[in-house]
C-alpha cells in the first residue's frame, strides 16, 4: 500500500493514532480549566446549599408560571399561527399580504419589544383599555404574537410538505376545498410540525422569562425573575444555578420528545 | 343506446406553450369500458384529469355523469361525487386508518352516520379482497392492497362512472393481478369505466373500446380485438409493435 509506504502505518493504525490524539487534546483542555478554577470561590459562590434548600418550596411558585406563561403563549400562538398559515396559503391575494406582512412583522421585532407594546404602549394610546386576565392576558398576547408568527411559519411548511395528491383524491371524493383542508391536510401537515412546533415550545419557555419587564409580584414571578431577587436578597448566586437547573428540567425532556418525535416521523 | 354517459366534445388542453390535447371528440356509452392507450405524453392522463376537472380544460365541453363539467356555474364537489377516481400512485389518506380511508367521504360529504359508513366500507373492503386490515394505516399495506382500497373508497361514494389514471403503473409486477382482477369484477358489475393503462391483456380482455392517443388526439379507437391485432394507422401499430416486443 502506498500510504503505508510513506507513513509506516496501516489505515486502521492511522485512526487510531488520530483518535488517541483528539482524546488528549479534550483531557488537557479539562485539565487545564479545573486547574485553573478558584474552586473555593465558585463553590462559595454558585453552590451554598443553604442558600439552595432556602429557595424551597418558595421557587415553584415561579416555576409554576414559566410553565403557565410558557402554555398561555403557545395557545395564543397556536390559536392565531394556524389561520395565519391558512392565510399564506389562500387563493386570496389580499389574504396572503396581510399574513406575510404580520409574519415578517412579529418574526422581525424582538419578543422583548412586543412586550412592552402590549404591556405599556397600547394600554397608553387606548386609555381605559385593559387586556383580559391582567398579567396572563399580557403575557399570552405578548409573547404569543411573537410566538404565532414562527407557528405561522411551521405550520404553512407543514402544509406545503402535504402531497399534492392527497389535495387531489380528497377533492376527487366530492370534497370541497375547505372540507379537504380540515380532514385532509391540516391533519397530515400539523402532524408534519409536531417536531418544530415542540421547539418553539423550548424556546418560549427561555423567552417566558422577559415577562419580567411587565411588573411582576411575588405571586406572578416567574422563575428568572425570582431567581434574580433572591440573588439581590441573598448577595449569591446560587440561585441563578437552581434557576438554570429548573428551566433544563423543562426544556431537556422537550428537547428529548422532539427529537424523538422526528425519528417517529421519519419512519412513517 | 341509452345517452352517453361521458360526452367531450372539441376538447384543448394547454400547459403554457405545451398543448397536450389537440381536439378530443370522445362519447362513453353507460356500462363500457374503454381503455386509453398511447405513448407516454400523448395525453392520456391528462385527457382522463379533464373529465373531472382535476385539470380545467383550455376549451371545449366536458359533460360526464349528467353534470356540464365545463360549465363556470357547476357544483364542481356534486360533480365529483358521481365520478369516481383511481390514482397511479394510489393517494390514500396516509393519517387515516383503512376504514377510515373508505368511509371518510361518506361521513363528511354525503353526511351518513359512523355505523352506516363503516358498514358499507367493511363491505367494499370485503369486496376488494382486504380484509382484516381495517386498524391499519396505508403504509402498511402492499402497493396492491393499498390500490384496492383506493378502489374501495372511490366505490363508497357509489360513482356513476369510475375513471383510471394508470392504475397498474406503480405496482411490483406479482401485484398488477389482483388490482386488475378487482377492476375487471367492477366491469362485469356495470360500472362504466375510462382507464389509462399500459396493460394490454387487461384491454383485450375487459375493455369494449380500445382508444389510441398520440400528439393530444384521438388517432384511432375500435373494439380491442381489432384494435391490439390490427390497428389501420401506422402510428397505431408502431406503438402496439413498441409495447408487444420490447426489446426487437
Amino acid at each position: 500500500m502506498a500510504s503505508r509506504e510513506r507513513t509506516g502505518l496501516t489505515a486502521r493504525q492511522r485512526r487510531r493514532l488520530s483518535r488517541a490524539v483528539q482524546y488528549g487534546v479534550f483531557a488537557a483542555a479539562v485539565i487545564a480549566v479545573a486547574a485553573l478554577a478558584d474552586w473555593g470561590r465558585i463553590a462559595d459562590s454558585f453552590l451554598r446549599l443553604d442558600v439552595a434548600a432556602d429557595m424551597f418550596p418558595r421557587v415553584w411558585t415561579s416555576f409554576g408560571n414559566t410553565v403557565l406563561y410558557t402554555l398561555l403563549a403557545f395557545v395564543f400562538g397556536m390559536l392565531v399561527g394556524v389561520p395565519i398559515a391558512l392565510m399564506r396559503v389562500s387563493s386570496l391575494a389580499a389574504y396572503r399580504w396581510f399574513a406575510t406582512v404580520y409574519v415578517e412583522v412579529f418574526r422581525g421585532l424582538p419578543a422583548l419589544l412586543v412586550l412592552f407594546l402590549v404591556g405599556f404602549a397600547v394600554p397608553q394610546a387606548f386609555p381605559g383599555v385593559t387586556w383580559p386576565g391582567g398579567v396572563y392576558g399580557q403575557v399570552a398576547i405578548g409573547l404569543g404574537l411573537t410566538s404565532s408568527a414562527y407557528i405561522a411559519e411551521s405550520v404553512r411548511a407543514g402544509i406545503q410538505a402535504v402531497p399534492p395528491g392527497q389535495v387531489e383524491a380528497a377533492r376527487s371524493l366530492g370534497m370541497s376545498h375547505t372540507r379537504t383542508m380540515i380532514t385532509v391536510v391540516l391533519p397530515q401537515a400539523l402532524r408534519i410540525v409536531v417536531p418544530p412546533l415542540t421547539n418553539e415550545l423550548v424556546l418560549l419557555t427561555k423567552d417566558s422569562s422577559l415577562v419580567f419587564v411587565l411588573g411582576v409580584t411575588t405571586a406572578t414571578m416567574e422563575l428568572t425573575k425570582f431567581a434574580r431577587s433572591e440573588l439581590t436578597s441573598t448577595a449569591n448566586a446560587t440561585p441563578l444555578l437552581v434557576g438554570g437547573l429548573l428551566y433544563l428540567l423543562l426544556t431537556v425532556p422537550l428537547s428529548a420528545l422532539a427529537r424523538r418525535l422526528e425519528n417517529k416521523g421519519d419512519r412513517r | 343506446m341509452s345517452d352517453p354517459i361521458v360526452t367531450i366534445r372539441g376538447l384543448h388542453k394547454r400547459f403554457g406553450d405545451n398543448e397536450v390535447l389537440r381536439g378530443i371528440d370522445l362519447d362513453i356509452a353507460e356500462g363500457e369500458v374503454v381503455c386509453l392507450i398511447g405513448p407516454s405524453g400523448s395525453g392520456k392522463s391528462t385527457l382522463l384529469r379533464c373529465v373531472n376537472l382535476l385539470e380545467p380544460p383550455t376549451s371545449g365541453t366536458v359533460n360526464a355523469a349528467g353534470h356540464d363539467m365545463t360549465d363556470p356555474d357547476v357544483d364542481i364537489d356534486a360533480a365529483r361525487r358521481d365520478i369516481g377516481m383511481v390514482f397511479q400512485h394510489f393517494n390514500l389518506f396516509s393519517h387515516l386508518s383503512i376504514l377510515d380511508n373508505v368511509a371518510i367521504a361518506p361521513r363528511r360529504v354525503l353526511g351518513r352516520s359512523r355505523a352506516e359508513a363503516e358498514a358499507e366500507a367493511r363491505r367494499l373492503l370485503t369486496e376488494v379482497g382486504v380484509e382484516g386490515k381495517e386498524r391499519a394505516r396505508p403504509a402498511q399495506l402492499s402497493g396492491g392492497q393499498q390500490q384496492r382500497v383506493a378502489i374501495a373508497r372511490a366505490l363508497a361514494m357509489d360513482p356513476d362512472l369510475m375513471l383510471f389514471d394508470e392504475p397498474t403503473s406503480a405496482l411490483d409486477p406479482e401485484l398488477v393481478g389482483e388490482v386488475l382482477s378487482v377492476m375487471k369484477g367492477l366491469a362485469a358489475d356495470g360500472m362504466t369505466m375510462l382507464v389509462v393503462t399500459h396493460e394490454m391483456s387487461f384491454a383485450r380482455e375487459v375493455a369494449d373500446r380500445v382508444v389510441f392517443l398520440d400528439g393530444g388526439v384521438v388517432v384511432e379507437q375500435g373494439p380491442p380485438s381489432r384494435m391490439l391485432t390490427e390497428p389501420e394507422t401506422e402510428r397505431a401499430q408502431s406503438f402496439l409493435h413498441r409495447v408487444l416486443h420490447p426489446v426487437d
